[in-house]
């Protein structure tokens, strides 16, 4: 069958797939809209935490920013992971004790204060919105490349699923549909890294492949390494950044990650706050299945590309593809504009290397400068079937598996926004005497108005797309995190330490972040040059939420010692979310 | 009912579990997989030079056993400490 025939059929069913279970998972109260009414099986959030928390980055850019970083792209894996163990025991469990529907609500209760409330609010915001406008853009793109529809209409087709079952349902159809939306990416993901691991080494499984012989018994690894260095690239396994910078940019990543709201909001939904420990364990290895088959996924694709462009010996006149047999999936993606091809030698043949590592070598061999103009790091795993050659309709499954990457993180992320502004705002602070039915009311058309905002933002994203990863971290990292952790580990902690600590992190890792990128990422705005001479200690803006959260610490600490302490029910309820008897239950709330 | 002593008894407990895998987490992910990475590479096992392996692959698996581990022992001290749920 046609690849784009099979394509329809195969997101055509995914689609009616989300639609039925949104039609069966309505929410007929708050309390099913905001946590799915607290009786979710851990094991299965830990399956729709695993898709909320990937994205349309994860499963598209991250095994391509692996391919070309090689061993410094450990940082995203590590990060990216590492935080579960913070959100498993600083975090969930005694979030979840609370037993209260959103994060700022914590916030605002524990520091007795309705601006702590509404400071946590417009971090949960900015770091959301910014966020959601990638997985928007993600949805578009799938669509565009894989059903050559326009980006615009593969944009609202996205936003009208998730307008249908997270409207309908709420936190209880946007878990269910993420499940499915787990088992759709993770299919897709898999099977084709499966099959490119036997290829290359015989090995199915690829975390073991990566570490196994190919058919001529060097090791995969090796070989890479001598095959990038041999056309001048850094070697694959060698790092490249400072410890500092790698160290730092995986701690903010860590404490980014726990600290973002729409993934800890997914812990309020498990029925226990065993649960919720436990469920945090299960989320990691859904999510561990994707990120450890990454870099096997990056290895491979890298080492295809290279040998495919470079199949002889190099500095042979026939050592390069020549261009006129480029094999089909190399003039599937010229024709998108992600790869690109100039011949400057006129010799008819594709000379891919790093100039710079080169040197004078290349000049001798009638190179005349690196000819693929543009290697667009997303191919990697769009068009690892191709280049493996399986059938269409794999590649159709990954068409699908990238679709539902995004939907399912953007469902979560427009569910922590409506939650905020139907219940902290409005029910918290604007009409606290609203009823419920208003309030689930107010929720519905909360998540409509977001869904239409990043639709907006989707089709027309500003220039700070791009930056969104630093930014929503950063925000969440020093924020929210410190905020959060010494609500429920500092007794002493008051509203005044708490409120200027997190507006110091905040604020000093904004600071930082503009000051080298540019106020509200406005090109020529930039106060110095982004590069690392001028970096504070070396410090790169995207590792700074880790200093801005070291800070939010101190500072908070400080003006804790020298204020009042917070009131006696305050600290009963510290002592009390630290123990998980009588937590809340399914029904109640 | 519970007295607050052994509360806080089931508090330190906590912590000092907590502070135990904290320590493994960051052995696995910062001083094995990027501070000392580079020397660990010296050492192979199979194709994966040590260090690579431990910042590509050994350290999420290493994560994912740490929260079971931590979760399990949580619930042998919530009983312990008579102050699980149901």
């Amino acid at each position: 069958m046609e690849l784009k025939t099979l394509t329809f059929i195969v997101v055509g069913f995914t689609f009616a797939l989300y639609i039925g279970i949104a039609i069966w998972s309505k929410a007929k109260a708050t309390g099913e809209f905001y946590v799915a009414g607290r009786g979710v099986h851990p094991v299965l959030n830990g399956m729709a935490t695993a898709a909320d928390w990937m994205s349309a980055a994860s499963f598209i850019s991250m095994a391509g920013l692996i391919a070309f970083l090689g061993y410094d792209a450990s940082v995203y894996l590590m990060g990216w992971t590492g935080g579960y163990v913070l959100l498993a025991m600083l975090l969930a469990p005694y979030l979840r004790k609370f037993g209260k529907f959103t994060v700022p609500e914590f916030i605002g209760d524990r520091y007795y204060s309705q601006t702590a409330r509404i400071v946590a609010v417009i971090c949960l915001i900015v770091a959301s919105i910014t966020y959601v406008i990638g997985q928007m853009k993600g949805i578009g793109v799938a669509f565009s490349r894989f059903m050559e529809v326009d980006y615009a209409t593969g944009l609202f087709t996205g936003m009208g699923i998730v307008f249908i079952y997270a409207v309908l349902g709420g936190m209880k159809g946007i878990t269910y549909t993420q499940i499915a939306q787990y088992v759709v990416l993770i299919f897709a993901y898999t099977v084709p890294a499966i099959f490119i691991s036997l290829q290359l080494t015989g090995n199915p499984i690829p975390q073991l492949g990566l570490g196994s012989t190919m058919s001529d018994g060097t090791y995969m690894l090796d070989k890479l390494d001598s095959t990038v260095a041999a056309l001048g690239f850094a070697e694959y396994t060698d790092k490249k950044g400072t410890s500092l910078n790698m160290t730092l940019l995986t701690l903010s990543l860590m404490i980014g990650t726990a600290g973002l709201p729409h993934v800890i909001v997914r812990f309020f939904t498990v029925p226990k706050v065993r649960d919720a420990r436990a469920s945090a364990g299960w989320a990691l290895v859904f999510i561990a299945i994707l990120y450890t088959t990454a870099p096997a996924v990056g290895a491979m694709a890298r080492l295809n590309l290279t040998t495919t462009i470079q199949p002889g010996e190099i500095g042979s006149p026939t050592g390069n593809l020549v261009y006129a047999e480029r094999p089909a999936w190399f003039q599937n993606w010229e024709k998108t504009g992600l790869l690109a091809f100039e011949d400057k030698n006129g010799d008819g043949r594709i000379q891919y290397y790093d100039e710079k590592g080169m040197g004078d070598k290349a000049a001798q061999f009638g190179w005349a400068g690196n000819e693929m103009t543009k290697v667009d790091r997303d191919i990697m795993v769009l068009a690892n079937p191709e280049i493996a050659g399986l059938p269409n309709w794999v590649i159709a499954l990954v068409a699908a598996g990238g679709i539902a990457a995004a939907l399912s993180t953007a469902a979560g992320l427009l569910l922590a926004i409506s939650s905020a502004v139907s219940h902290d705002l409005l029910k918290g602070v604007f009409a606290k005497d609203i009823s419920e039915k208003n309030e689930l009311l107010a929720a519905r058309i909360a998540m409509g108005g977001a869904i239409v905002v990043a639709g907006y933002l989707g089709l027309h994203p500003p220039g700070f797309a791009a930056q969104v990863v630093a930014l929503a971290f950063g925000l969440a990292a020093s924020s929210l995190f410190p905020a959060l952790m010494m609500g429920i580990f500092n007794k002493r902690m008051n509203k005044t330490g708490a409120v200027i600590g997190m507006l110091v992190g905040l604020g000093t890792t904004l600071v930082y972040i503009f000051w080298f990128k540019g106020w509200l990422f406005i090109p020529g705005t930039e106060m110095a040059a982004n590069k690392p001479e001028n970096w504070l200690f070396g410090i790169q803006p995207e590792s700074f939420g880790a200093v801005g959260a070291a800070l939010n610490f101190a500072v908070a600490w400080v003006i804790s010692k020298v204020t009042a302490a917070p009131p006696e029910h305050i600290q009963h309820l510290v002592e009390d979310v630290r123990v998980p008897r009588g937590a809340s239950t399914a029904a109640e709330h | 009912m519970t007295t607050s002593g052994t509360r806080a008894e089931y508090w330190a407990a906590n912590l000092r579990l907590l502070f135990g895998c904290l320590v493994v987490w960051f052995i696995v992910s910062y001083v094995l997989g990027i501070w000392f990475a580079g020397a660990l590479n010296s050492i192979s096992i199979g194709g994966y030079q040590l260090g690579f392996w431990f910042a590509q692959q050994g350290s999420m698996y290493t994560f994912v056993v740490l929260i079971f581990f931590y979760a399990s022992r949580m619930s042998k001290l919530d009983r312990q400490f008579d102050v699980h749920e149901d």
